[in-house]
C-alpha cells in the first residue's frame, strides 16, 4: 500500500465481500484521485452500499486492501473515521433533534471548536437553503432538506474526503440541484467525493464513473470517454406515431438497439452516415411523412446498457 | 362504462386539508391508451391527485371521471377498474411467484375460470416461466418488478397507475419494463405514471408538471423541452469553472447557469449574450474557454426551470 | 476517552428523552404503579383463613377461645364439627385449611396444671399459607395466654407483675413481624428498579439501529465507552428519580420503618441503578431490535429477580446449588442491603459484602458492554 502515488486518495485492491453465499462485491480495484467526484453507478443490489461501507471503515472486507489517505482501513478502521465523512443511504441523523442540535452533536463528536462550528454551520446552512429552518426538528423537514442537512452535518468538521451513499435518492430535482451545487463548491476547495447512485442521468455530473454490475466494476472512466466507448451512435427518431416507427426500425440491418420513448424512438446504429439515409428511405417507402431523424447525445444509461446490460438475465 | 370517451377527465379538481389546498382546480384530460406522467416535487400534490383519481380521497371541489365513473360518487366502481403498482409494491417475499399471483387474483376477484389464463399471462410477461415456485424474495429486482406489474393487471384494468415504477432497477430490466408498458398502452390500457425521476418521465407520451397543487405545464416531452426553458441550453467547457459560473450568473441574457460535471450548463434567453458572444465575454473575465455547443435540455432542466420560476426563484424544498 | 464526546452523547440523549414525554412519563409512573400493585398484591398477609372447629368440651371457656380466633380477624369459622372424622372431609372439600381441636378435658387440665393442649391440624398443600396460618395461630395463642395470665394474676391478687408485662411486650413484637409488608416492600423496590432500569436502557441502542442513526454514528470517531457513558448519564438520572419514588412510597405510603442512614441508602441505590442500567445496555448492544431487546430484558430480569433475589423466597432455605446461583442474581445484594438499612438501620460498614457484590457486578458489566459494542456492521 505504501506504493500509493501521492495524488491517489483512495485505493482499493481485490476488495471482496460475501453475505452468506451471496458475493456482494468481487475483486474491486479502484484508484480515486484527490479532488475528484467519483461515481459508483449501478442498479440496486450491484454492491454500491457494500463498497461505501467498507471505505467508511464500518464493514470488514473478506479479502483485499483499502487505503484511504494513506491509512490502511482494513487494519485500522478507527483512524480513518477522523478523516472521512460518511453519509449513509438511509437518513442517519436524529429526527427528534433540531437542525442546530444535530449540527452541535456531530461537531462535538469530531471535536470542532465552537467558533468553527458556528461559522461553518452558518455558511453551510446558507448554501443548503436551510438557514430559516435551524430550529426545526429534522423529522419536520422534507426529503430534499433532510438530505441537505445530512450533507451539512457530514461537512461540519471540514473533512477532506466525503463518502455519500445514494445521497439524492428520493430527492426532487430542485433540491438535487442545490445538493450538487454544494458538491461542486467542495470540489473547488479540493475535497475528494465518492458517491453512489442508481440514477444514470445523475452519474453524468461526476468527474469519473465506475459502472458497477453484480458486484464487479465493469468499466471505469470519465462520462465523456464512456460515451465514446459505446459501440455505435444514438439517433432520435421523432414522428407522429412512434410505435409504428419502432416496429419498422426494429431488426433492420445495422440497428443495435431500439427504445420506444414517450414521443420518439431512440435507435442505436453501427454507422449513422450509412444508416440515416437507409432509415429515411424506409420511411418514405412506407409512406410515412413527418418522421425526423436527428443524432442524440447518449446518456449513461445507454452506455450502461450497451457495455454491461446484455449479459444480464433479469 | 363509456366506450369512446377519455379515460380520465378532471374538472376543477380540488382537495383541501383544513386551510391547506393540496390540489387546486386541476383540469386534465387523458385519452385511452395514453401514457401520462405526473411529475412534481415532493408535496406538490401529485399523490393527493392520484389518490383522488383512485377513489381513495373524496375531492373537496370539482369532479373527476375515471373509466367513466365519478371518483366522488362511485369510488368502489373506480377502484374495480384500476390497477396500481409501485416500485415499493408489496409483493410477499415469503410466498412463491404463483402464490403471490393467486393471492392478488383473489383480492381483485378475478373469475375462477379466467385465473389460469391470467396467471400464465403474467408469468410469461414477467419472464418467470421456470421460476413459478421460487420465493419472490429470491428474485432479482427486474423480475420482481415485472411480477408486481403482472399482479396489478391480473383483473385487466383499463387504467393502470404506476408510482415510481422503475427507480433503482437495472437499466436493461427497466427498458424491458417500459416496452411492456408501451405494449399495454397499444392494447388500449391507459397508464398514469407518478414520479420525480425525469428519466421515467421520458417514457411518457404526455407529461403534467404539478407544483403547489397546480398544473404548471402539460405536453409531450419534446414540447416541454422546446417551450418551457425560456431560452436555449449551451454547454461550455472552460476553466476555472467556479469563476465562470460567478461571472455568468449576473450577466444580461443569462436565464440560468449551473455547473454540470466538469462543464457549465447555461440557458441564454433573447436580448443579451448569445452563443457567438459567449467565449469572448468569458475570456474578458479571465476564463479560458475550450468549447461551446448547444445541447438538448433534459426534462430535469425543464423541471427545475419551471418550478423555480413558479416559486419566484426561491428554494423549492 | 474524550469527555467532550461523552458530554455530547449525554446531551443528545437527554434531548431525545425529553422530546418523548410519553415514554418519560411511563418511565417515571410505571414504578409507582408497580409499587402499588406489588406492594398490595404480593403482601403475604392473609385474612380470614377458613378453619373448622371441633370443640369436644364446648363450654364457656372453650367457646371463649374460639371467639378469640374469630375476633383476631385472621380466621373465620367455616364449619363446626362434631366428629374427628369430619376434619378430613372438610379439608378434602377445601372448606378449611386448618382445624382446631379442643379436647374434652381442656378446662379440667388447664385448671389442674396451668396449661392444656389445643390441637391444630393444618392442610400443608400450600406451605406458604400454612406457615402464615401457624404464625397467626401462635399469635392468637399468645394473646390467649396473656389474657389467661391476667385473669390468673387478678384471681390471685398479684398486680402489675413483671411476668405479665413481658408477656404483653412479646405479644406486640409478634404483631409487628406478622405484618409481612415490612419484610416484602424493600424487596419490591429492588425488583421494580431491576425491571424498570433494564427496560430504560434496553431500547437505547436498538432504537439507533432501527432508526438508521447507528450507521452514521459508528462512522464517526466516537468510541464504544464514550457511547455507553454518554447514554447512561441521562438514564441514571431517570433511574434515581424512580428509586426516590419507590423508596419514598415504601417509607411513607407503606410505612416501612426506616431506621438507617440516608447517605448509605443513596450510595448503595446509585450503585444498584448503575448495575441495572448497564445490564439493559448490554442487552441493547447485543440485540438490534427494540422489541427483542425489551423482551430479553424482561425475561432475564423478571424471573431471576422474583425467584432468586430472596425477595419472597428466603435464600438461606434454598438448596445449596440454587443458593450458589443467587450470587449472580444482582438484585439479591440490593434486597439484602435495603432490608438491612430499613429494618436494622445498618450502615455501609455492615453492608460491605453486598455492596462489594454490586460494585464487582458494575465493573464487569461495564467492561462487557464496552467490549460488546462493535463499530461495525458485519
Amino acid at each position: 500500500m505504501s506504493a500509493a502515488a501521492p495524488d491517489i486518495t483512495i485505493l482499493t485492491q481485490g476488495l471482496s465481500r460475501s453475505f452468506g453465499t451471496v458475493a456482494a462485491i468481487r475483486k474491486v480495484d479502484m484508484a480515486i484521485l484527490r479532488g475528484e467526484i467519483f461515481g459508483l453507478v449501478g442498479p440496486d443490489g450491484a454492491g454500491k452500499t457494500t463498497i461505501m461501507r467498507m471505505l467508511a471503515g464500518i464493514l470488514t472486507p473478506d479479502a483485499g486492501a483499502i487505503s484511504v489517505d494513506g491509512i490502511d482501513v482494513v487494519r485500522d478502521a478507527e483512524s480513518v473515521k477522523h478523516h472521512v465523512s460518511y453519509m449513509p443511504q438511509r437518513f442517519g441523523l436524529y429526527e427528534d433533534l433540531t437542525v442546530t442540535e444535530n449540527l452541535f452533536f456531530y461537531g462535538e463528536l469530531f471535536g470542532v471548536s465552537r467558533r468553527d462550528r458556528l461559522a461553518r454551520s452558518r455558511e453551510l446552512l446558507a448554501a443548503a437553503g436551510l438557514l430559516p429552518f435551524q430550529d426545526r426538528l429534522a423529522s419536520q423537514l422534507s426529503g430534499g432538506m433532510k438530505q441537505k442537512l445530512g450533507l451539512v452535518c457530514a461537512l461540519i468538521h471540514a473533512p477532506r474526503i466525503l463518502l455519500l451513499d445514494e445521497p439524492t435518492t428520493g430527492v426532487d430535482p430542485v433540491s438535487r440541484r442545490d445538493f450538487w451545487a454544494i458538491l461542486y463548491s467542495l470540489r473547488e476547495s479540493g475535497v475528494t467525493i465518492v458517491l453512489s447512485t442508481a440514477y444514470m442521468d445523475e452519474a453524468e455530473r461526476c468527474s469519473r464513473l465506475a459502472l458497477l454490475h453484480a458486484g464487479e466494476i465493469r468499466h471505469c472512466d470519465t462520462p465523456e470517454r464512456l460515451k465514446q466507448a459505446m459501440p455505435g451512435a444514438l439517433l432520435a427518431v421523432a414522428g407522429p406515431d412512434p410505435r409504428t416507427l419502432r416496429t419498422l426500425i426494429a431488426g433492420r440491418p445495422g440497428v443495435l438497439g431500439v427504445l420506444l420513448m414517450g414521443d420518439r424512438v431512440h435507435v442505436r446504429v453501427d454507422d449513422p452516415a450509412r444508416r440515416i439515409p437507409e432509415l429515411e428511405a424506409l420511411f418514405a417507402g412506407q409512406g410515412i411523412t413527418g418522421a425526423v431523424i436527428s443524432s442524440a447525445d447518449p446518456g449513461i444509461e445507454d452506455v450502461f446498457v450497451a457495455l454491461v446490460g446484455t449479459q444480464t438475465a433479469s | 362504462m363509456n366506450a369512446t370517451g377519455p379515460a380520465v377527465v378532471a374538472e376543477g379538481l380540488t382537495k383541501r386539508f383544513r386551510s391547506f389546498t393540496a390540489v387546486d382546480h386541476l383540469d386534465l384530460r387523458i385519452e385511452k391508451g395514453e401514457i401520462a406522467g405526473f411529475i412534481g416535487p415532493n408535496g406538490a400534490g401529485k399523490s393527493t391527485t392520484i389518490r383522488m383519481l383512485c377513489g381513495l380521497l373524496r375531492p373537496s371541489e370539482g369532479r373527476a371521471l375515471v373509466a367513466g365513473f365519478d371518483v366522488g360518487q362511485q369510488p368502489e366502481a373506480v377502484r374495480e377498474h384500476i390497477g396500481y403498482m409501485s416500485q415499493k409494491f408489496s409483493l410477499y417475499g415469503d410466498l412463491t411467484v404463483r402464490e403471490n399471483l393467486r393471492f392478488f387474483g383473489g383480492i381483485y376477484r378475478v373469475a375462477r375460470g379466467e385465473m389460469g389464463e391470467r396467471t400464465r399471462f403474467a408469468i410469461t410477461m414477467a419472464g418467470l416461466q421456470e421460476r413459478e415456485d421460487a420465493l419472490v424474495r429470491t428474485l432479482a429486482g427486474g423480475w420482481k418488478q415485472r411480477l408486481a406489474l403482472g399482479c396489478a393487471i391480473l383483473h385487466r384494468p383499463p387504467i393502470l397507475f404506476l408510482d415510481e415504477p422503475t427507480s433503482g432497477v437495472e437499466p436493461e430490466a427497466r427498458r424491458r419494463f417500459w416496452d411492456l408498458i408501451h405494449e399495454l398502452a397499444a392494447g388500449g390500457v391507459t397508464i398514469l405514471v407518478s414520479t420525480h425521476y425525469m428519466d421515467e418521465a421520458e417514457y411518457c407520451n404526455r407529461i403534467a408538471l404539478i407544483d403547489r397543487g397546480r398544473l404548471v405545464a402539460l405536453g409531450t416531452p419534446g414540447q416541454l423541452r422546446s417551450r418551457h426553458l425560456g431560452g436555449e441550453l449551451f454547454e461550455i467547457r472552460c476553466t476555472p469553472l467556479g469563476a465562470a459560473l460567478h461571472v455568468l450568473q449576473g450577466a444580461a441574457g443569462v436565464i440560468d447557469a449551473a455547473i454540470f460535471g466538469d462543464r457549465l450548463h447555461v440557458v441564454l434567453g433573447p436580448g443579451g449574450l448569445d452563443q457567438a458572444g459567449l467565449p469572448g465575454f468569458l475570456q474578458e473575465h479571465g476564463v479560458s474557454v475550450q468549447a461551446v455547443r448547444t445541447v438538448t435540455p433534459s426534462l430535469e432542466d425543464v423541471f427545475v426551470r419551471l418550478v423555480s420560476t413558479h416559486h419566484g426563484g426561491q428554494d423549492s424544498s | 476517552m474524550n469527555i467532550r464526546r461523552v458530554f455530547a452523547m449525554a446531551y443528545k440523549e437527554t434531548l431525545q428523552i425529553w422530546r418523548d414525554p410519553r415514554s418519560l412519563a411511563i418511565a417515571l409512573l410505571m414504578p409507582l404503579m408497580q409499587m402499588t400493585l406489588l406492594g398490595y398484591g404480593v403482601s403475604l398477609d392473609i385474612k380470614h383463613v377458613p378453619v373448622c372447629v371441633y370443640d369436644q368440651e364446648n363450654n364457656q371457656q372453650t367457646r371463649g377461645i374460639v371467639e378469640r380466633l374469630v375476633s383476631s380477624g385472621w380466621f373465620s369459622i367455616s364449619r363446626t364439627l362434631t366428629r374427628q372424622t369430619g376434619i378430613r372431609r372438610a379439608m378434602d372439600r377445601g372448606e378449611c385449611i386448618a382445624a382446631i381441636v379442643i379436647p374434652a378435658n381442656f378446662s379440667r387440665e388447664l385448671a389442674a396444671t396451668g396449661s392444656a393442649p389445643v390441637q391444630a391440624i393444618l392442610d400443608a398443600t400450600d406451605v406458604n399459607t400454612t406457615n402464615i396460618a401457624i404464625g397467626y395461630l401462635q399469635g392468637v395463642v399468645a394473646q390467649i395466654n396473656a389474657a389467661l395470665d391476667a385473669q390468673w394474676a387478678e384471681a390471685h391478687g398479684v398486680k402489675g407483675s413483671l411476668a405479665g408485662q413481658v408477656e404483653l411486650a412479646q405479644s406486640t413484637w409478634f404483631n409487628e413481624t406478622l405484618d409481612s409488608r415490612n419484610f416484602i416492600i424493600p424487596g419490591v423496590v429492588a425488583v421494580i428498579l431491576a425491571l424498570v432500569g433494564a427496560q430504560l436502557t434496553s431500547l437505547t441502542i436498538a432504537r439507533e439501529w432501527e432508526r438508521g442513526t447507528m450507521e452514521q454514528l459508528i462512522s464517526t470517531p466516537v468510541t464504544a465507552l464514550e457511547v455507553m457513558l454518554g447514554k447512561l448519564v441521562p438514564y441514571f438520572a431517570v433511574g434515581l428519580i424512580d428509586a426516590v419514588f419507590c423508596l419514598a412510597s415504601a417509607a411513607w405510603w407503606f410505612r416501612v420503618p426506616f431506621r438507617g442512614n440516608i447517605i448509605t441508602l443513596f450510595v448503595t441505590t446509585a450503585l444498584f441503578i448503575l448495575v441495572v442500567l448497564d445490564i439493559g445496555y448490554l442487552i441493547s448492544v447485543r440485540i438490534r431490535s427494540q422489541l427483542g431487546a425489551s423482551q430479553v430484558a424482561l425475561l432475564i430480569t423478571l424471573l431471576p429477580t422474583t425467584l432468586l433475589s430472596g425477595y419472597t423466597f428466603p435464600i438461606d432455605q434454598m438448596p445449596a446449588p440454587i443458593r450458589a446461583l443467587t450470587l449472580i442474581v444482582y438484585p439479591r445484594y440490593y434486597v439484602t442491603i435495603l432490608r438491612a438499612i430499613f429494618l436494622k438501620g445498618s450502615g455501609l460498614a455492615d453492608l460491605w459484602a453486598p455492596s462489594l457484590g454490586l460494585l464487582a457486578y458494575a465493573v464487569i458489566v461495564i467492561w462487557l458492554a464496552a467490549r460488546a459494542f462493535q463499530k461495525r456492521l458485519d
